[in-house]
Formats: C-alpha cells, structure tokens, sequence
C-alpha cells in the first residue's frame, strides 16, 4: 500500500468515549496502556481532544441520550477517524437489547459508521491488542496471520 | 552567501534533532515506568502522520489569529535555531535576541489558545499565562548569569571565555544558574511537574484542544525545536569548555536524560504551587546566583 497510509498507522492517537458503559470495558482498556501491555511501543498514545484523535474507542450501548453527542463527537473529529466498539455493548446492545430499555436507543453501527468490532463482556487487553493490529493491516492492506 | 542558507540549514539540523530528542525522551520514561516504550521514529511518524490528517477551522474562532499563532513560535525558534548554527560558522550570535526570540513558542501558544473559543482553551490560557509570569524571569535571570561573569552579550565571546577559563557549570554561580535555568526550561516546554496549561486528564489539551491536523503539526514542530534548541542552549552556555562534538552530543544526552528523569518522577503541580515555587525559591535561587557572579564565584 502507500507509503502515508503505513505512515499513518505507525502512530494512532486514541480518544476514549464512554457511552453508557459499566466501566468494565474502560478499565480493560486502560489496562493496554500498563507496563505490561504498553501500546505505547506501537506508538498508540490516549489523547484528551477529539481533534488530534485518529482512533475513536466507544464502550457501551449508546443509550438515547448519548446518540447525538457521539454523532456530534464524530463529526469534529479531522478525517481519517477510524472508529472501534469495544465489548458486548457497544458491539450488539449487549444484555439491553431485548430488555426493551427506555434508554435503548440502536447499536452503535446505525450511529456512526464503525471500523472495528471487538466482542467481549469485557474484550481482554490482548484481544483489543490484536483487533487493532489487525485494523491496522487491513488499512494498510496487509494480511494479518 | 551563508547568511540565506543559515536558517534553513539551522531548522532542518534542531529539527531532527528535536524529533530525535523527544523519543529518546519518551523511550527514557517509558523505561523508568518499566515499559518498552515507543521506536526512536516516533515523532517522525506523529509529524507525517498530522500532515495528512483534515484541518478543521472551529466554529466561532479568530481565523487569522488561529492561523497565523503557531507560525509565530516556530519563526521565533528558527530565527534562535539559525543564530546557534551561526556559531559554528563564526557569525558572533547575540543574546539579548536569544532570550527575546525564546519567548515567542510560549506567546504563539498564548495567541493560538485565546482565539479557538474553547472554554478549556481559555482556562489553558489563562494558566499559561500566569506561568509565564513566574518562569520567565527566572530563566532570564539565570541564562544573563554566564553574561555577568564574561562580560560580553555576544554567544562567540562565551563561548571563547569559557575556553580560556573554563566552563560555566564550573562555577558556583554558573552550576546554580544552570539548574533554574533547567527547570524554567521545563515550564517553558510544559513538561509534567509544569504541564498545568496542556493537562490531558482534567483540560483534555488545553490551549492545542481545538487545533488539529497540520496545524497541530506545526505546534508540534515548535516544542520539538524548543526541546532542541533550549537543551543546545543550555549546554553551550553553562558546559562548552571543549570544541569536540562528541562531547556536546554526550552533555546534550546528559541534559535531556535529567529533564526525562524530573519529568517522569515528579507529579503534576497546581497553578497556585507552580507559581509558589517559581516566586519564592526559583527567583530568589536564580538572584542569588547573579549576585555570586558579580561578586565573581
């Protein structure tokens, strides 16, 4: 592929939005940032404004309420913006699918268009790991495995 | 002839320089957190990576103001970045115009902060602002300490000085000047015991929150060039005894590892401290040492 678009994915900053999550998910993603897992050796940093973001993670189901904020969030951010639903909710509705929530509003795919998906109630550290890194080939257009 | 290629030549060299520098930087913390830390390409992928990225105009903004702000920074490092490479080809650089170009990144910053209509930016500014007010005399103060002692304001007659006698960071007052001027340095680059402007947890970015894309790069470029040009700086006005290269990379290395070192290990301080520490003891320390240089320790 190109040589920005390897460029590009040789630094992904990370804005992490919360829509409605137990914060199950938001702990297991602060964990890839620990000694242990350290994304930063990827070159993947969490940035605190939208503007600078390349990446946006969402947990959680987007409840009614959150809908508009994260359209709006999208649409400030500078393109390219790959978007990723990380855990259960975010993916499917999770458990407040069928529950016929008064909060329920629609999965986070007929919000905003999403990139990346990874399932989980919570996804493991290694499992985002690896769900970005496999994004990231195919926006390179390399074959992952 | 020298003279038109000078400041290109001069922003090219602190430039790679800079990038260099600040992942050798986040490598060293990242070590000291026990991680493996980012490539030594980092910054060079985040600035090409920004360029290709959409630059966005927010709602509400002084557009030319928010234009215009982070090209004022990087004017005033490259003209500082053109006069130390100037140096090396005999052109006697001045200092006066050092510390008064130095001042630009941190009014660039201020300019670009007020005029994005942020609410955060404006509160980054306005604690900006009062950092300013404490770190700069300080840093003023402490590098006119080599400047007292030799007597000159010409960088060409420090560094001779510093030949004949010695350097700097030798003397009592030098080496005492030289750590103020460190830690204004610090501030000046909004490192973490300073960082109180940019504050990712609580201001989300502070006075850069609105800039993005090429822009954004361009802000990046000025503290690159900051941490580059401020850390050569140091080290030719308080260590160059020598004129081998080598040693100027081994003490540039030094300098930039304690700046990670003070970065990495302190917390972030409130306005109220940081401004506390500059008034109280880091301007009174940074006096101190230009009275013992007067007097001629």
């Amino acid at each position: 592929m190109s040589i920005a678009s390897r460029i590009f994915t040789k630094s992904i900053w990370v804005f992490h939005l919360s829509t409605g999550s137990c914060n199950n998910c938001d702990i297991e993603i602060l964990d890839c940032l620990t000694p242990k897992h350290d994304l930063e050796r990827f070159g993947i940093t969490l940035v605190g404004s939208i503007r600078h973001a390349d990446l946006l993670l969402v947990t959680g189901f987007c409840t009614k309420k959150n809908a508009p904020r994260v359209k709006t969030l999208y649409e400030q951010a500078s393109k390219p913006l790959l978007v990723a639903a990380v855990g259960a909710c975010a993916c499917t509705g999770g458990i407040f699918r069928d529950d016929r929530n008064y909060c329920w509003n629609a999965p986070l795919s007929e919000v905003i268009p999403v990139d990346l998906f990874i399932p989980g109630c919570p996804p493991k550290p290694e499992a985002m790991i690896s769900g970005i890194v496999t994004l990231l080939h195919s926006f390179t257009g390399r074959n992952s495995k | 002839m020298i003279l038109y290629i000078l400041p290109l030549l001069g922003f090219l060299f602190f430039a790679i320089l800079g990038m260099l520098s600040s992942s050798i930087d986040r490598k060293i913390v990242g070590r000291i957190q026990w991680r493996v830390g980012p490539p030594w390409w980092q910054s060079f992928a985040d600035f090409f990576k920004l360029i290709q990225k959409e630059t966005l105009l927010p709602e509400g903004s002084q557009k030319v103001l928010f234009l215009l702000a982070p090209f004022l920074g990087l004017v005033g490092l490259i003209a500082v970045a053109s006069i130390i490479t100037g140096l090396f080809f005999g052109i006697p650089g001045d200092m006066i115009t050092v510390i008064y170009c130095l001042l630009l990144p941190s009014l660039s910053l201020l300019l670009g902060g007020a005029s994005s209509a942020n609410v955060l930016a404006t509160i980054g500014v306005a604690r900006e602002m009062k950092l300013l007010i404490g770190y700069e005399l300080p840093f003023i103060i402490s590098l006119l300490v080599p400047v007292i002692k030799s007597g000159s304001f010409y960088l060409d007659d420090l560094l001779q000085w510093q030949q004949s006698s010695g350097a700097f960071a030798l003397s009592l007052s030098g080496f005492i000047a030289f750590f103020t001027a460190l830690i204004s340095l610090i501030a000046k680059l909004g490192y973490t015991p300073f960082d109180i402007a940019e504050a990712e947890t609580e201001l989300a970015g502070g006075i850069i929150i609105e800039y993005s894309g090429r822009l954004l790069a361009v802000f990046k470029l000025m503290k690159w060039l900051l941490l580059s040009v401020g850390i050569f700086l140091l080290v030719l006005l308080f260590f160059n005894a020598e004129k081998n290269a080598l040693f100027i990379i081994l003490k540039y290395l030094g300098v930039l590892f304690l700046i990670s070192l003070i970065r990495s290990t302190n917390p972030r301080l409130r306005i109220d401290q940081a401004l506390t520490f500059f008034w109280r003891w880091l301007l009174l320390i940074s006096i101190f040492a230009a009275t013992l240089a007067f007097i001629g320790i």
